[in-house]
């Protein structure tokens, strides 16, 4: 009753208004905005810093992943024999399936580039084509066994080398007419080829220029090595020189024919339909061999033959010039097309990068996060309304609640530990099984959902539980049709948050199995599977050129994953959530 | 009910319990944990008529409102003792189903609280959960008289499945009250239902408790003293968890008996 009567002694106190006119005043205020202005700077700096970042992040993945969405295929007429399977019309899908087809490959490459004769050069043919090359034959064939005996036009697959050298980058090829006529000596096998004018000169000057750089090169290391207190450097070290003094001394050998290696950029003659190599190299004439047979040893004019310099050196390079030779006659053939690498989305791992697919980790993901949903959403979502809403606050409910928050910050190669000795070794379930790793990421996400399920119910307005309450609605009644479906959107957030995390992990698999290499597509939550994240982690320790390309593939295929789940759960938010 | 007041000693001034005396407090004390909230609270509140709470914030008005449907059950702090008898059976008897008490105690809240649902279903959820109606036409019958009750359908009847929250304040309020309605309660408490509207929407609501008033027994918490002038017959005035004085309304208002009641409705403090 003391508040009645009200005190009224403000009038005696000295009234400060705020100065707004004098310089201090004004200094204040010009402060003020300097300290935004400082702000919005820091600000700005941060995210043009992120931006940067994360744009060569993701441009760098997409430059080197997206060329393995492509592949070069050789497009041949490939004769079936009536008899490559069996007697003639006697061929069953069985003996089509299980058919020796590099006999038949073999012939249609033949067929394309004809006229080969040495052995290792026919080898070095049939070596461009991948060990999955007749694939496509074998399914058609298969479709159809009316095919057999007759000649198919078919797309062959063409080996991880041959399809890095389409996309680019082994070599630069320069070709330079010449001034003489030239003559070859012979058509195949080691000839000569002699000119009227000292057309090779300027090979002859490169060539020197690259010796002298590559003796300048191999000096510096030998005298690197030479320093050094080791026993075995100062060895090479002393090879070394010598090497360099016989580069220096090749290099500076004026006159005479240069005998060419691997380790200089290779100079070919194309001439009469046919292309040489150069072993030997002289200011008017070549020696060497024969990569694609001539037509005949007919003169050539100066603008019928061209001097071709593989810039390249051989040894730097995954192809030989015997294989540049024949893939660029196959390209000039029109042979080779390029099309969109359908089998990277179809096939499972192989050790063979232009087999290699991801099918078999993204079927192994689905069925992981699928285990994983099924277990987690029930389960996160009842523990979050219980907790929120029905559990008595007490010492245990405290307990239970500061161990879920801790949980979601244990490293989660405890949970995969946990996985290996509980579901494993005591529970006996099957190694590297979906099933195993959707129960040891559901145990991850838990705490995640259980978090962002509480948070969500917390966020719903106490008055829709109260107005529920207040028309005579059960306190069960009013949180299953009112607190909950209002929550929803948040706990979905949360959800698919914590299965993109899930998707992402790779620890705890590797401790229940889920690194092992596995080529079938896995059909079942008990089979052995890989997921996405660890397929990425195996083919980056790959030494094959190709699977670098493949795992930067792998990366755009799980960040677009990512991507459509984070956007599901922006569509969620967007699409349910109700205003009030 | 006559022994009932017979036997209390209680010095607390109340009204003389008229037929229809329909919610009869003894005794009543809340404490919010240590805090006691209200004290040794008794009165009676008559069948269809409006009885309005007045008193400064905090005084105890709201809380023994909402003790009224035990609402303050949902807080796991506070305490009831003393017997509330809706009537004459004591609400808090432990053999009573605190949500059928709800459908019979409907309430109406200090902000708008439709749930963000169409207007048809806001109405209908009552009816739904109690099982009031057997068929589709029965529940469009009970929808469309509670919204005719609450002096909406003429507003609302061309977009029933229009959201609820998609309504003005005004609008929401009356949903709100027509939800309230629609599972025939005997008492409606409300809660400040016009604190946050503007004065017209104020207006139309008070017209609504008059027309109400003839079926319902209707408690009203309101810091407008010109409101509880306007709209009820009784008034009782609350002052620091005490029950200072209760009567009829123009007498509270021309001829208060306690000196509290007297500076508060001639704005001396509160």
């Amino acid at each position: 009753m003391t508040d009645i009567s009200a005190p009224n002694a403000m009038g005696v106190a000295k009234q400060r208004r705020v100065d707004v006119t004098s310089a201090a005043a004004q200094a204040r205020v010009r402060a003020r905005y300097r300290s935004e202005a400082r702000f919005k700077t820091y600000g700005l700096l941060a995210l043009g810093i992120t931006t940067v970042f994360v744009g060569v992040l993701l441009s760098d993945i997409l430059l080197r992943g997206l060329p393995s969405f492509w592949q070069h295929r050789l497009v041949l007429d490939v004769p079936v024999a009536a008899d490559a399977f069996g007697p003639p019309g006697k061929a069953d899908v069985a003996a089509i399936r299980g058919g020796d087809y590099f006999p038949i490959t073999k012939a249609a490459l033949a067929n394309a580039i004809p006229g080969i004769e040495s052995r290792s050069a026919e080898k070095q043919l049939n070596r461009l084509l991948s060990t999955g090359a007749p694939d496509e034959l074998r399914e058609r064939l298969a479709a159809n066994p009316a095919l057999i005996g007759k000649t198919v036009k078919v797309p062959l697959l063409l080996s991880d080398d041959a399809d890095l050298y389409f996309k680019g980058g082994e070599t630069a090829i320069v070709k330079r007419a010449p001034r003489g006529i030239a003559t070859p000596s012979g058509v195949n096998g080691e000839i000569t080829v002699l000119t009227a004018s000292n057309d090779f000169s300027d090979e002859l000057i490169t060539i020197k220029r690259a010796l002298a750089a590559a003796a300048a090169r191999t000096q510096f290391e030998s005298n690197r090595l030479l320093k050094s207190p080791d026993k075995a450097n100062q060895t090479r070290g002393t090879e070394l020189a010598a090497e360099a003094k016989n580069l220096s001394t090749r290099a500076e050998l004026s006159r005479g024919e240069e005998v060419l290696d691997d380790k200089v950029p290779s100079v070919l003659i194309e001439i009469n339909g046919g292309l040489v190599k150069a072993n030997k190299l002289g200011d008017s004439s070549i020696t060497g061999e024969v990569l694609l047979p001539l037509k005949s040893t007919a003169e050539a004019k100066p603008a019928d033959w061209k001097i071709v310099t593989f810039v390249t050196p051989e040894a730097n390079r995954k192809v030989t010039d015997q294989e540049v030779a024949f893939l660029e006659r196959l390209r000039s053939n029109g042979a080779v097309e390029n099309v969109f690498n359908w089998r990277f989305f179809t096939a499972g791992d192989s050790r063979e990068p232009e087999l290699a697919g991801v099918r078999g980790a993204l079927v192994g993901t689905a069925l992981t996060l699928f285990v994983t949903l099924i277990l987690c959403l029930p389960i996160g979502v009842g523990a979050a309304v219980y907790l929120e809403e029905f559990a008595p606050k007490n010492r245990f409910t405290d307990l239970v609640e500061v161990n879920i928050n801790n949980l979601a910050a244990v490293p989660s190669i405890v949970f995969g530990l946990l996985g290996l000795a509980v579901f494993l070794n005591f529970f006996g379930l099957p190694r590297s099984a979906p099933l195993v790793g959707g129960l040891v990421l559901a145990l991850l996400v838990l705490p995640t959902i259980i978090i962002a399920g509480r948070a969500a119910l917390r966020s719903v307005p106490p008055s829709i539980k109260e107005a529920a309450l207040g028309v005579g609605a059960s306190h069960q009644q009013a949180i299953f049709h009112h607190v909950l479906p209002l929550a929803m959107p948040g706990i979905m957030t949360g959800t698919i948050i914590g299965m993109a995390h899930a998707l992402g992990e790779t620890a705890p698999l590797l401790m229940i199995g889920m690194i092992a290499f596995i080529v079938d597509v896995p059909q079942s939550f008990v089979e052995s599977a890989t997921v996405m994240p660890v397929q990425i982690y195996l083919w980056s320790d790959l030494p094959e050129k190709a699977f670098q390309a493949k795992t930067a593939g792998a990366i755009i295929v799980l960040l677009g994953f990512l991507f459509l789940m984070n956007g599901m759960a922006i569509w969620l938010r967007k699409r349910f959530e109700r205003r009030w | 009910m006559d022994a009932q007041v017979a036997t209390s000693t209680h010095t607390v001034p109340r009204m003389t319990a008229g037929v229809g005396a329909k919610v009869v407090a003894r005794d009543c004390n809340v404490f919010y944990g240590e805090k006691h909230a209200i004290k040794m609270l008794n009165v009676d509140i008559p069948d269809r008529s409006v009885t309005s709470f007045i008193g400064p914030s905090g005084c105890g008005k709201s809380t023994f409102l909402r003790c009224i449907n035990r609402m303050n059950d949902t807080i796991p702090i506070c305490r009831v003792t003393g017997t509330i008898n809706i009537d004459n059976r004591d609400i808090y008897d432990p053999s009573l189903d605190v949500v059928q008490l709800r459908a019979r105690v409907g309430m109406v809240f200090q902000k708008p609280n439709p749930f963000p649902k169409s207007i048809y279903d806001n109405v209908a959820y009552g009816p739904r959960i109690h099982g009031l109606a057997q068929s589709k036409a029965e529940m469009d019958e009970i929808v469309m008289t509670s919204l005719e009750k609450a002096g909406l359908l003429k507003e609302v009847k061309d977009r029933l499945l229009e959201s609820g929250t998609g309504l003005s304040g005004g609008q929401q309020q009356r949903l709100c009250i027509a939800r309230a309605i629609a599972v025939s309660p005997e008492v409606i408490l409300m809660d400040e239902p016009c604190s946050a509207l503007d004065p017209i929407a104020t207006a139309k609501i008070e017209e609504l408790i008059d027309e109400l008033r003839s079926n319902y027994c209707i408690i009203i918490v309101t810091h407008s003293m010109q409101q509880a002038a306007r709209v009820s017959q009784r008034t009782a005035f609350f002052h620091l968890g005490t029950l200072v004085e209760e009567g009829e309304t123009s007498q509270i208002f021309t001829n208060p008996q306690d000196k509290r009641t007297q500076d508060y409705i001639t704005g001396r403090f509160g």
